[in-house]
């Protein structure tokens, strides 16, 4: 008696996939990896070749790559650099101090407080109006040239002071968009417990402000990072400055792409940390939410 | 009398909301305010915490006065507690520390003593296990407990407590309410609004109808529920009923 062919005991087939199905299917599997290293070997691989075979390489490759240079050029740039870390560590101690404060001026309630919320309004509005390197110049220049006794005449001082005033105008942004974003019933809740308005931001508002906005936070401490070498134009010598000198002493530009390597050291770990962080920080959130 | 609010007119912006509000509580008293939603029940017990300034009348507390200048509104507010539907507990703290923090900061109790206490209180309420749990972690009628007990801690004069099992889910409503029900019981004046007219006519001294920002009627819940002397609140419950909610 012919039976139907799907009543046969080879039939289970279809519940285990037949061996070379299940080979081809792990090709399948391992396909897109093998196509994303090829293209990129193409790709990158396309761009160098193209960079190297063109006619003027040889001189760039000695000016910009020249390994001797590059020996030559190293100390002094990270000597220089070290300022530049040492600079990049002040300015993250001071522009969160700097940058909550104005954020609490600006967020007090009440009109006994409108004078304190005006200084906060025009410190931000001027200070995010200034371009960073200009507010460099007229401080760096500008406050030691008055020759006030009591004001410190060092460059680096002003320079410094300009990065963590302007920094702080934005911080204190990040900050101020993480307070609005706390429900106003947690205000309420902790009044309502007789807490004063001071005492309700710092113990309710401010904890969950900061939680909300620490992405955004390690967002701007990567441009800062880079925003230091700005205060090179005061004659500063971090790296920028002493690979700058380099450069005018011997036409030579290998000691730039030295400083660009210590400055890509530090910020792409950092931005792969603020990257993993953030992603973290959204998983975790939708997750509380579930 | 606990509680008195005379007159009392609230506005936000062109609307109008509380438009000359009588009522007082007495103490001991447990009274309920019913009404449409945006007929200002929210807004009346807002006020009375001094959450919000009103525009004209007064408010007394014992007999003072604490709505004029001068008035140490946050000393009133630590007499008085408050519940919201949304139980607001702080999300970035433990239940144990979203029920010390009035007593320490606004009192200045030490750690110890306001956390012993807050056990003692949590445990009453049903919460022992959970005071070292986030809020996210509880279930909304556990929240809801937390709120009450964090309201409770500074030992209130009174209790305001605004449509505190709504956000609740059904089957949770209930251990809400018979925390509610055990302090009446015990004789703390309490203010409620409420959707609940079955919990209201059950625990209710008295109940009060609002309706265009004025208290309509007020009377005891058995001769208000059953025979309104006013269309609106008639009509109101009418619309409850329908609506299978008494
Ligand atoms: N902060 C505010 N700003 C502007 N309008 C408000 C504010 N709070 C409340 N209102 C308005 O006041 C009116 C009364 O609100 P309220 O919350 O007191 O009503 P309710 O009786 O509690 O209503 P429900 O039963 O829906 O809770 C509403 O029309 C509301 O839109
Ligand atoms: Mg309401």
């Amino acid at each position: 008696m012919a039976q139907p062919g799907w009543l046969r005991p080879d039939a289970r087939r279809l519940e285990s996939p037949h061996p070379l199905r299940k080979r081809f299917l792990n090709e399948e599997g391992a396909w897109p990896a093998v196509i994303a290293v090829v293209s990129t070997i193409v790709f990158f691989g396309g761009a160098a070749a193209l960079v190297v075979t063109s006619p003027n390489w040889p001189r760039v490759r000695d000016q910009f790559f020249n390994p001797d240079d590059f020996r030559d050029a190293a100390p002094d740039v990270l000597d220089g650099f070290w300022l530049n870390l040492q600079l990049f560590a002040w300015s993250m101690l001071l522009i969160p101090v700097v940058a909550l404060l104005v954020a609490v001026m600006r967020s007090l309630r009440g009109p006994a407080f409108f004078p304190i919320r005006l200084l906060a309004v025009i410190y931000t509005d001027i200070l995010r109006g200034i371009p960073l390197i200009l507010l460099v110049l007229l401080l760096g220049f500008g406050v030691p040239a008055l020759q006030i006794d009591l004001l410190p005449s060092s460059a680096t001082f002003w320079g410094l002071t300009a990065l963590t005033l302007s920094y702080s105008a934005y911080t204190a942004e990040i900050y101020r968009s993480g307070i609005d974003a706390v429900p106003e019933s947690q205000r309420s809740s902790a009044r309502a417990l007789g807490l004063t308005q001071w005492q309700a931001l710092r113990f309710a508002i401010l904890p969950q402000a900061v939680r909300n906005v620490v992405p955004a936070l390690m967002n701007t401490v990567v441009s800062l990072q880079k925003d230091v070498a700005l205060i090179s134009i005061l004659g500063i010598r971090e790296a920028v400055r002493e690979a700058q000198i380099y450069t005018s002493r011997t036409f030579n530009y290998t000691s730039y792409v030295v400083a660009t390597l210590l400055f890509l050291a530090i910020s792409i770990p950092l931005t792969r940390f603020v990257d993993w962080y953030t992603e973290r920080d959204r998983l975790a959130r939708s997750q509380a939410q579930a | 009398m606990k509680l008195e609010l005379d007159a009392v007119h609230k506005s936000y912006g062109d609307r109008r909301v509380l438009n000359g509000i009588d009522l007082a509580v007495d103490e001991h008293e447990v009274v309920c305010l019913i009404g449409p939603s945006g007929c200002g029940k929210s807004t009346l017990l807002r006020c009375a915490d001094l959450l919000d300034p009103i525009d004209a009348g007064e408010i007394r507390l014992d007999g003072d006065v604490i709505t004029e200048k001068g008035v140490d509104a946050n000393g009133i507010r630590r007499r008085i507690g408050i519940v919201f539907q949304s139980y607001n507990l702080f999300p970035h703290m433990t239940v144990l520390d979203n029920v010390t923090l009035g007593p320490r900061r606004a009192l200045g109790v030490d750690r110890d003593v306001a956390e012993e206490r807050a056990r003692e209180l949590l445990g009453r309420f049903g919460l022992g296990d959970h005071a070292d749990a986030y809020p996210n972690r509880i279930s909304g009628g556990q929240n809801q407990r937390a709120a009450i007990v964090r309201a409770l801690i500074g030992d209130p004069e009174i209790l305001l407590l605004d449509e505190v099992t709504s956000a609740l889910d059904p089957e949770l409503v209930g251990e809400v309410l018979s925390v509610i029900r055990d302090l009446a019981a015990g004789g703390m004046t309490m203010v409620l609004a409420t959707h609940e007219m079955g919990f209201a006519r059950d625990v209710a001294d008295r109940v009060c109808f609002l309706h265009e920002g004025r208290v309509l009627e007020t009377a005891a819940p058995a001769v208000l529920f059953s025979k309104p002397e006013h269309e609106r609140t008639a009509q109101f419950l009418a619309r409850v009923v329908e609506a299978g909610r008494l």
